[in-house]
């Protein structure tokens, strides 16, 4: 085979596999989506259907009626608000130790370090901890957790994007009339803008996966999507329409979220490549 | 009245003594340059009176007040940076009004300020583009601009043309300075380059690890310098220097350099040189000061040198012929056509009417 030929083959052959890969992943995720939209009938029928008759949500209905679905905007509320507490207080502390070196050069490696505390190994003394301050099963005691374990991750994180920041910015701005605190918001957080919306999107993931804290420190008040899933799995029988319905809830989210941010989430994670 | 006083100001850095006692008064409305070798601690001296760094001892006053306490912001400064500082996401007008925006300027008044300053620079027509669409002259223009642009008390400008390219940095140069002389304001410019340092400054501070080494303007610098250092930094080829006695002949002291070689001083050099009989010397000579001896020329001072030419470097209106001078390779800034090739033997004349002597020991222009 001459060479053009042979490149052409060689390509032809990479995109099969590149597609036989993609096709694997998206299999389990293309399965849950139909089985959410099957009846029961459907769900067990063999041989398997690849698309059900007549699409119906009734699966979801259910969960709405009776309140499951509110589990989702549980997991919302968490998630949601400790990236929002950690975002905030981890820039601005990364912007202290990356600025004006507070702690020397040694404290961001602690603080990385606090990342890779197995939870299971904190999980237990944090119980008896909320149960003596009375944080257990509220939304205050799993928000601060959230918090508290993604901080040392958006800390590391931003302090790499801060110090990419050229310093004769923040001085000129300085400068010009502005005050540290402008000079944070007008110039380091648009700079550190796609690094920030990466740093979020994982930091989110985090607190929206949770399992294990969610299962341990919460009752019945603030359930999260993730818990009220394994309800549905009993000793007798599973319920497959309410787990692949709840399921779909639970990952919608985040693709959305994935999606409309892929730019900044592709800049973003490839400019921490770099960071030491 | 000094619009900048500074008085015996120190900075460190960790272990570094970057800036070791200075004392300087700028008056208003002169230009100044800070002028050394990096690490010599010119930046430091301008940010430490920016405000970006804190002052370990001394003083800074700005206008009579003391503001060695007082933000960056409110020390009425605008700055020029060297990587020019500007910001990506803006355009170039926001980026010029940035500093107006920052200070509450009313908005009726910013457009036509900016317009103002973008016109003077010839940038008015890039206003609504973005940094990564302009070229290292626009951009350095747009820096300029967003601190013409604030009516401020000093102007200070770090390196500002060490990014361009030669061509651009000479007419960049031209335009400040004709911005100074358009603005009338106060202006410290930093810079390593002291032909930069020569043309734009009214007066030339030169530093030399994080002391003056001398100040004054650039002929006084040039003329008349301080020390061996103030004599070698400034002026391209830089000057000539040889070590030599002092000579006794039967006219006086006179400089020898080699045993052979003894080169006779005018009757108003040597008097310095009185006291130091026997003693060591260098002797600088700038190479403008290596003249073509004319057939006549008998003026006192000069004097007479058959040099044989090892070395041709013409540049267009001048050529620098290397020759050696006693133990010492030398070089001679002579016309275009006064040398055509090495290996050639030429008649030169030593002015020493324009001589330096140095004392070695000190380093101190005798």
């Amino acid at each position: 085979m001459r060479g053009p030929a042979r490149r052409q083959v060689r390509q032809g052959l990479r995109l099969m596999l590149a597609t036989a890969v993609t096709l694997v992943f998206l299999f389990p995720i293309y399965w849950l989506f139909m089985i959410s939209l099957k009846t029961a009938d459907e769900i067990y029928a063999y041989p398997p259907r690849w698309f059900p008759a007549q699409l119906q949500f009734g699966n979801y209905a259910v969960l709405f009626r009776d309140g499951d679905a509110l589990t989702v905007w549980n997991s919302l509320v968490v998630a949601g608000v400790s990236t929002v507490l950690a975002m905030l207080l981890g820039t601005l502390c990364a912007y202290s130790i990356a600025r004006f070196r507070t702690g020397g050069d040694r404290l961001s490696d602690w603080i990385l370090s606090q990342r890779m505390i197995p939870p299971i190994a904190v999980v237990f003394p944090i119980f008896l901890l909320y149960v003596w301050l009375g944080l257990v099963d509220s939304f205050l005691g799993v928000i601060l957790l959230y918090t508290a374990f993604n901080l040392p991750y958006v800390i590391w994180m931003m302090r790499g994007y801060i110090q990419d920041i050229p310093k004769a910015l923040e001085e000129s701005a300085l400068v010009d009339g502005c005050t540290r605190w402008e000079v944070i918001w007008k110039v380091v957080l648009p700079m550190a803008r796609a690094g920030m919306l990466a740093t979020a999107i994982f930091t989110f993931v985090f607190a929206w996966n949770d399992f294990l804290f969610a299962l341990v420190l919460t009752r019945t008040e603030v359930t999260t999507y993730t818990v009220q899933v394994t309800h549905y799995f009993g000793g007798q029988s599973n319920f497959w329409s309410k787990i692949s319905a709840m399921s779909v809830l639970g990952t919608l989210p985040i693709f959305i979220a994935v999606g409309f941010m892929q730019r900044y989430l592709v800049r973003g994670i490839s400019l921490g490549a770099v960071k030491g | 009245m000094a619009d900048l006083k500074i008085k015996a100001l120190h900075k460190h850095y960790g272990p570094v003594h970057a800036v070791r006692g200075i004392d300087l008064e700028i008056p208003a409305g002169e230009f100044t340059v800070l002028v050394g070798q990096s690490g010599c601690g010119k930046s430091t001296l301008l940010r430490t009176i920016a405000g970006l760094e804190d002052a370990d001892a001394g003083d800074i006053e700005i206008a009579g007040e003391r503001v060695n306490d007082v933000a960056p912001k409110d020390r009425d400064i605008a700055m020029v940076f060297q990587n020019y500082a500007l910001y990506p996401y803006m355009t170039v007008f926001d980026n010029i009004a940035f500093g107006l925006r920052a200070r509450r300027t009313p908005k009726s008044e910013i457009e036509p300020k900016v317009r103002r300053a973008a016109r003077m620079l010839a940038i008015d027509h890039l206003l609504q583009r973005f940094p990564r669409q302009l070229s290292g002259g626009q951009l350095q223009r747009v820096a300029i601009g967003r601190a013409i642009v604030r009516n401020a008390r000093l102007y200070l400008f770090d390196e500002p043309l060490s990014n361009l390219d030669a061509q651009l940095r000479d007419e960049m140069r031209g335009e400040i300075k004709r911005l100074h002389q358009e603005l009338g304001k106060t202006m410290i410019y930093v810079t390593h380059d002291q032909v930069e340092a020569m043309t734009m400054a009214d007066r030339i501070v030169l530093l030399r690890e994080g002391r003056i080494e001398q100040a004054g303007s650039p002929l006084d610098l040039y003329e008349r310098p301080a020390t061996g250092y103030v004599a070698g930094f400034l002026g391209s080829p830089a000057m000539n220097f040889l070590p030599a006695t002092v000579d006794e002949q039967s006219s006086g002291p006179a400089v020898r350099l080699t045993p052979t070689l003894s080169l006779p001083l005018p009757a108003a050099r040597r008097g310095a040189l009185e006291a130091r009989r026997g003693g060591a010397l260098t002797l600088g000579l700038r190479p403008e000061h290596i003249l073509r001896a004319a057939g006549d020329d008998a003026r006192e001072g000069l004097v007479r040198y058959s040099a044989l030419i090892d070395l041709v470097q013409p540049t267009g209106s001048r050529t620098y012929a290397t020759f050696r001078l006693g133990e010492r390779d030398v070089v001679a800034e002579l016309q275009s056509h006064d040398v055509s090739r090495p290996g050639e033997k030429l008649d030169l004349a030593l002015d020493m009417n324009r001589a330096v002597l140095i004392d070695p020991e000190t380093n101190r222009v005798i």
